[in-house]
This record gives C-alpha cells, structure tokens and sequence, in this order.
C-alpha cells in the first residue's frame, strides 16, 4: 500500500505569516481527501507544498518512505498531477498539446502522447475534433475537463486539485464532481481536493481535512465529523441544516429503486414502441447487449422521427443522467429536483442498469415513512429536505 | 541632355530616377540595412534584458528611466556625442539607431512578459517545467507578438535617423536629399530621396504589423474560430 504522510508540515511566509502550521497527516492510496476550510486557512499553501509550488519551512512529507523534500522539484512536479482553480491552459497551445503538455516534458514520442490524448478525451465525453481546437474556443466547463486531463495524462498516481470548480455553475459543477468521482474510482488514482463548498465535500471525499488559522481542526469521514463535530468552530462551519440531515435513516436507491423497463440498442422503433404500450411507461431505457445504459427513448424521441428512422440506435438521447448503487437517496432526490427529471436510472459499477428511482416512488417512500409511522416524521424531512419535498410534491 | 528647367517636378523626378536608378536603389538598401542592423543589435541586447527586468521587478524601473532618457536626447545630438568617440561613417549611425531602439524594445519585451496571465505561468511550472521551459515555451510565445510590435515601432523610428545619418556621411537616401538641399532647384531630387524613405518606412510598418497579428495567439484564435463556424 503506497501512502502519503506529512509530519509537522509548517509554512511561514516572509513577513513572518504562519500559513500552515504542523500539519499531520496520513493519506493511503486511492483515498479522496478533501481540504476544507474558511478563507486565508492555509488550504492552498498546504496542497502547494505537496508539489513544492511552495517550498515548506519545516517539516517531513515522505511518499512510501521516500523524502519529497530531498526530490528535485521539477521531477517531483511531473509526477504529480496539478489542477489548479483559474484552469491555467496554454492560450497558444491546441487542446491536444494542453492535454499532453508533462507527457511532452517527458519527451514521450509523438505517437504516444497522439494516442494518451484520444484516449483521454474520450474520458470526459468530448468529441475528437476539439483535440486541434484552442482553449478560447472551449467553455469553461470543457475547459476545466481539459484542465483535469492535463493532470492525468502522465498516469499521476496522486493528483492535486485547487478549488477545480470553483468559477463554474451548479449544473456544470455537479457533472464535473460526478465525472471526477468516476475517473478517480475507475482509475484508481489518490486525489487532494480544496474545496470551500460542504456539499462538494461530503459529496466526493472518502475523508475531509477541516483546517482554521493554519491548523488542522479534524480529519475524519463525512459521516464521522457530521457525527461528532470536533469543536464549536466544525459545528458552525458545517452548519446545523447538514447536522439534521445525517440523523439515521439514511436510505440509499436500492432500497426504492424499482425495476426499469428497458431495450437493447439494435431493436426497431416499432419494437420499441409496442413496448412502450404494453408497460404504459412514457421513457424506455436503452442498453447494449451487456444491460449497459446507453441512453434513453422518451415520446420526445419519436416525434418527426418515425418516418424516416426505423431502429432505436438512430434516435435514442445519448446524454442520461444517472445514479451509482449505494448512492444515498437524498442525493438522487436533489439531483432529480436540480434538473428537473421525471426520473433518474441506477447503474452499478460496470454502469449496467439495475434499477429506476422516480419522483412517484420518491413521493410513495416519503409518504409511507411520514404517515406510516409519525415518530419518523423529523428524520424524514431532515433526509431530503422540507423545502425539497414541498417542490417534490408540487413539481 | 534635356533642358531641367524645362520639365514640371514630376518630370524632373521621373528623369532623377531614371537616370540615377541604381544609385537611388544602393542608397535605399544602404539606408535599410543601417537601419536593420541598428535594430538587430538593440533586439539582440534587449530582449534579453527585457525578460531579465520582468524578473527582478526592482530593476525595471532603472533600466526603463535610462531608456527614457536616452530617447529624450535629440537624434542629431546623440549622434554628434557618438561621433566624437566613433568617429564619421555608418557605424556612428548604427549605433544611434541601436540606443534609440533599446527603449521601445525593451519596455514592450518587458511588458509583454509582465501582462500574461499568471495562472498561465504558474500552470507551466506546476506541470513541472523549468524555468527556461517557462520562458521559451509559455512567455516568449505568448509576448512575442507585443515584441514585435516594439520592434515595429523601432524600425519605423530607425528609418528616420538614418535619414540624418546622411550629415555625418552614413550615406542612404538622407545622402540623396542632402544632394536636392544643395542644388539648385532641386526639388526633384529631394523627392528622390524622401519618397523611397517615406516608402520604406510605410512598408516596414505594414509588413511586420502582418507578423505581429500573426504570431497573436488571441487573434490567431479567432481566424480559426470564424474559420470553423
Ligand atoms: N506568497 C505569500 N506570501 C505571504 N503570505 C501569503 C502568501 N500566500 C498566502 N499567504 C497568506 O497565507 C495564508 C494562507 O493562504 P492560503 O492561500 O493558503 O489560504 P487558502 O486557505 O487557500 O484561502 P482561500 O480559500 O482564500 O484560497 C493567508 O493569510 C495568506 O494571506
Ligand atoms: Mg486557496
């Protein structure tokens, strides 16, 4: 197991600031760790000592042993992956020497750095063309994509993020934060992540890092510091709304799920529309031969479409939002409420479908757990919310 | 031999350069190449000087107010100051136009560093590049086309000196307008001389602005843009 460990890490800026101040802390391979923290704690200068973008006053951080501060920078800054918040991509440079930029210090031949950056592209679902693109020519959300595969393109075992989404909106964020999950997941990379945003927090990180004034506060799981919040400071700083959340009864999709209807890509319209009509279901999931989800079929998709396409594979919406199993539901809820679905498919971990949660059987749980036991009522409306079940509702 | 007084100025010009063409011609490629040489040299020390003052902050403020001040003296009076220690002849004149292009260099090799985007900057270092990465892979091409257009600005400025340079016997086109002042008449061949410097100077401006928006990686994007849409 390759670990990661920072003994009494101090930073003291000329001027005599003590920006981060012996900092302790072991991180295993594969782990998400989250630094969180108010502004001015000390997060950036922690993550940037990491890769000596800082150079530490004092301290030990050793990698399986190995001194990284005895490492010439420069190797050591190729080994590691950087994503910083302003995206920093190379104006001047194509996207494809952007993604390649430390392959290419490495002197990777052409070839391969060619092949490391079609494949990469492919990972954050962006077209090949966009390779001879410039980066002004990309959003900021696609930007940032590329800003994370910059990071991965020399198989970094550790990477490091600086607040990555930070100037993005929410439904951009969301995708993102789901897209890097997966990639880290599937990968198997570690991630160091800054981040002021709870929510994302709790969202990605197997354990968060709570640092004040230079100090490391708490570092434990999501579902430990909601538990048993350090002090007063981790109390306020996650706020009582969360503390009411994590109480018990926690779901997760699998528990409501129910069993999707769905067809394979290579099946006709007419096919697909008489089983519209014998399940009376108006959206049919589509998969290839293994139950993975490709996509869907809703009524939209037929429209105009009929005459001139006759299989499933020509006019089924490729772009389908989705769930992992073990999810909790209170995620899926507001993630159906952010974008305003009928309902959200479940996937497990070879992204085949394996289940359906809807707004109705959302609305039948919520209903069943008030109704049906009204001691639980308070632990039902701090699970999804009661502004978020009101829009439930309604919507 | 025809009657000059005959003929209306442009006559007597058109008759100038047809009789003097290839004189008119050398004095033109005399007069460009004192004045590209003049500003070679003043790229070739300061463009590296440039980049050394948008690293050392302190030291931009001396080396730029020096420039400044040498820009302040009049050409003819640089240049007689020159002469005294370089003597007549066209390396005098190379080395005026070189103290004149220093400034213009200089301060836009300087401010052309200075202006990019941090995060850019500190993106390439993060990935690992070295500090001679960093310049000649992220600053050098993301400042050289304001570079150029110091270098623009000095070529242009540099064609006018030259011109005087013709006072202290540099020859070049000022060589051919000293020659119409002293004639008589000699409107004609003062034309002579001024149009092909006026020429060159419109000319140098409008080619290297053709490079300079080439090598702008903003502008260069956005041909690329409009060309894929
Ligand atoms: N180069 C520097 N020189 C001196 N002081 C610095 C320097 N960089 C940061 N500091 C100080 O160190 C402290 C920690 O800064 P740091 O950037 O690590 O905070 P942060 O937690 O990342 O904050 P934010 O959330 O605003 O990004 C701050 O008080 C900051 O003013
Ligand atoms: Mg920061």
């Amino acid at each position: 197991m390759r670990m990661l460990k920072i003994e009494n890490l101090t930073k003291v800026y000329r001027g005599g600031k003590v920006a981060v101040d012996k900092l302790n802390l072991d991180i295993q391979e594969g782990e998400f760790i989250a630094f969180i923290g108010t502004s001015g704690s000390g997060k950036t200068t922690a993550l940037r000592m990491l890769n000596r973008m800082v150079e530490p006053s004092s301290g030990k951080m050793t990698l399986n042993g190995k001194d990284l501060t005895k490492m010439n920078a420069v190797t050591l800054r190729r080994s590691i992956g950087y994503v910083i918040q302003q995206i920093g991509l190379m104006p001047h440079m194509t996207i494809r020497d952007n993604i390649t930029l430390v392959p290419q210090l490495l002197k990777w031949s052409k070839e391969k750095k060619d092949e490391t950056a079609r494949r990469l592209i492919e990972l954050v679902n962006l077209p090949q063309s966009y390779l001879d693109y410039y980066p002004a020519q990309l959003s900021g959300g696609q930007q940032q994509r590329i800003g994370v595969l910059r990071a991965l393109a020399a198989n970094q075992d550790i990477i490091l993020m600086d607040e990555p989404f930070g100037a993005l909106d929410p439904i951009t964020r969301d995708t993102l934060q789901d897209l890097i999950k997966d990639i880290q997941q599937r990968l198997k990379k570690t991630i160091i992540f800054v981040t002021h945003d709870m929510d994302e927090a709790i969202k990605l990180a197997d354990r968060i890092a709570i640092m004040h004034e230079g100090k490391l506060i708490q570092f434990d799981t999501p579902d430990n510091i909601l538990a048993a919040p350090a002090n007063d400071f981790v109390k306020e700083f996650i706020g009582s709304h969360r503390l009411i959340q994590q109480k018990p009864n926690v779901k997760t999709v699998d528990e409501v799920m129910i069993k999707p209807i769905s067809i394979t890509i290579e099946k006709s319209l007419d096919e697909a529309i008489r089983l519209m009509v014998e399940k009376r279901v108006d959206t049919l999931f589509v998969t290839d031969g293994d139950n993975r989800l490709q996509g869907y079929l809703d009524v939209e998709s037929f429209t105009g479409a009929r005459k001139t396409k006759k299989s499933v594979s020509e006019c089924y919406e490729k772009e389908v939002f989705y769930v992992k199993t073990g999810s909790k539901l209170q995620d899926s809820v507001r993630r159906i409420l952010k974008r305003n679905l009928k309902n959200i498919p479940v996937v497990d971990e070879e992204h085949r479908l394996v289940g359906l949660v809807t707004r109705a059987n959302i609305v039948d749980i919520v209903y069943d757990t008030i109704w049906g036991d009204e001691e639980q009522e308070v632990s039902v409306e701090g699970q999804i919310g009661s502004e978020d079940l009101k829009e439930l509702i309604s919507g | 031999m025809q009657d000059m007084t005959q003929m209306s100025t442009t006559e007597q010009f058109l008759f100038y350069i047809q009789e003097n063409g290839w004189y008119v011609f050398n004095q033109f490629l005399d007069h460009f190449l004192i004045s590209i040489y003049g500003v070679l040299l003043a790229a070739l020390i300061g463009i590296p000087l440039g980049v050394l003052i948008s690293k050392y902050g302190k030291l931009s403020n001396v080396v730029i107010t020096l420039a400044n001040i040498i820009q302040t003296i009049p050409a003819l009076a640089l240049m007689a100051i020159l002469m005294l220690v370089l003597g007549l002849g066209k390396t005098t004149v190379i080395v005026t136009v070189f103290f004149y292009s220093l400034l213009p260099i200089i301060k836009n090799t300087y401010v052309g560093i200075t202006t990019i985007n941090k995060s850019v900057t500190d993106a390439g270092r993060g990935m690992g590049m070295t500090k001679i990465q960093v310049l000649y892979m992220v600053e050098l091409p993301l400042s050289l086309s304001v570079i150029i257009t110091g270098i623009r600005i000095a070529l242009v400025v540099a064609i006018g000196i030259t011109a005087i340079g013709a006072f202290i016997g540099a020859g070049g086109l000022g060589d051919i307008i000293i020659r119409g002042t002293n004639a008589t008449d000699g409107t004609a061949i003062i034309l002579a001389g001024a149009l092909p410097t006026a020429l060159m100077a419109i000319l140098s401006d409008i080619i290297l602005g053709i490079i300079e928006r080439r090598l702008d990686p903003v502008k260069r994007q956005q041909k690329r843009i409009s060309a894929t849409v």
